[in-house]
């Protein structure tokens, strides 16, 4: 009963907050309602039972990108943006582009709950708890997570490449 | 099917074609680059939450194993996207890309 309150909640929270994030004029302020959006969608893993997803969550994305964001806004000074002279043309066309993609995905995916799944029963809790995610990931996904190392270290070399100074 | 009282996998893939949607609009609407990005990382969240959705649905561990990879491939791609930014505040000093037009025809 509370957990549809809850399920209301953030998902009013999340796309409040993303609309808020296109709409602002201030970077800050769009960085800071995508933390909130990313908080919101934490909640949503808990509720669903992604307890380890919802905490790498809050540390990967509000902890480390949305700070990385933030830095880089402040080091490139964008207090205020300049305004961006579009027509009302091309603004009004990404309203549809955006409105007509969202009905086609929610069209398709109309009758997903009459798929015969897993009874509420026979629903086991705690594959979202860190042990058995861990026993997954490092069994058969063990390919996968070590490929996931070497593409963490090409962007580290490529991050550091790119910010020298004298770059040709 | 219900994932917990009264909310169906349907409510959670609504929520997140809105917020998907929501990306895409933003990418389409907005003409700075940090913004475009954040928008990306928008879509990548609503990717996300089906992703987990769908793994309470069949009971299975797998789809919230390819969340963790799309995190990891979230933070790399902000690692080199934004060090390309700064490049491009270096040299052009705006981060505009109503500006970026020496490609188009």
């Amino acid at each position: 009963m509370i957990s549809e309150y809850v399920f209301w909640f953030l998902s009013f929270v999340a796309v409040f907050s993303a609309i808020g994030m296109i709409f602002s004029k201030n970077p800050v302020f769009s960085v800071l309602s995508l933390i909130v959006t990313f908080f919101a969608v934490a909640g949503h893993y808990f509720l669903l039972g992604a307890q380890f997803l919802a905490a790498v969550h809050i540390i990967v994305y509000a902890g480390a990108i949305m700070v990385l964001f933030l830095y880089v806004i402040m080091m490139l000074n964008l207090n205020k943006l300049e305004e961006e002279k579009r027509s009302m043309w091309s603004k009004a066309l990404s309203v549809v582009a955006g409105g007509i993609l969202m009905l086609v995905v929610v069209a398709a995916l109309r009758r997903t709950d009459e798929l015969n799944a897993v009874q509420a029963a026979a629903y086991n809790g705690e594959i979202g708890l860190t042990k058995n995610l861990g026993t997954v990931l490092y069994k058969e996904f063990l390919l996968p997570f070590e490929l996931a190392s070497v593409l963490f270290l090409g962007a580290m070399v490529g991050a550091v490449y790119l910010s020298k100074k004298d770059l040709a | 099917m219900e994932l917990f009282h009264n909310i169906t996998i349907n409510h959670y893939l609504t929520l997140s074609a809105i917020l998907f949607a929501l990306g895409v609009f933003g990418i389409l609407y907005r003409r700075n680059a940090i913004i475009m990005f954040m928008c990306v990382e928008l879509m990548l969240n609503a990717v996300n939450i089906t992703l987990v959705a769908f793994s309470k649905m069949w009971n299975q561990t797998d789809a919230q194993v390819f969340v963790f990879f799309i995190m990891v491939v979230a933070a790399a791609e902000v690692a080199v996207g934004l060090a390309i930014l700064m490049m491009l505040y270096r040299n052009m000093h705006t981060t505009d890309t109503t500006f970026l037009d020496k490609l188009k025809f």
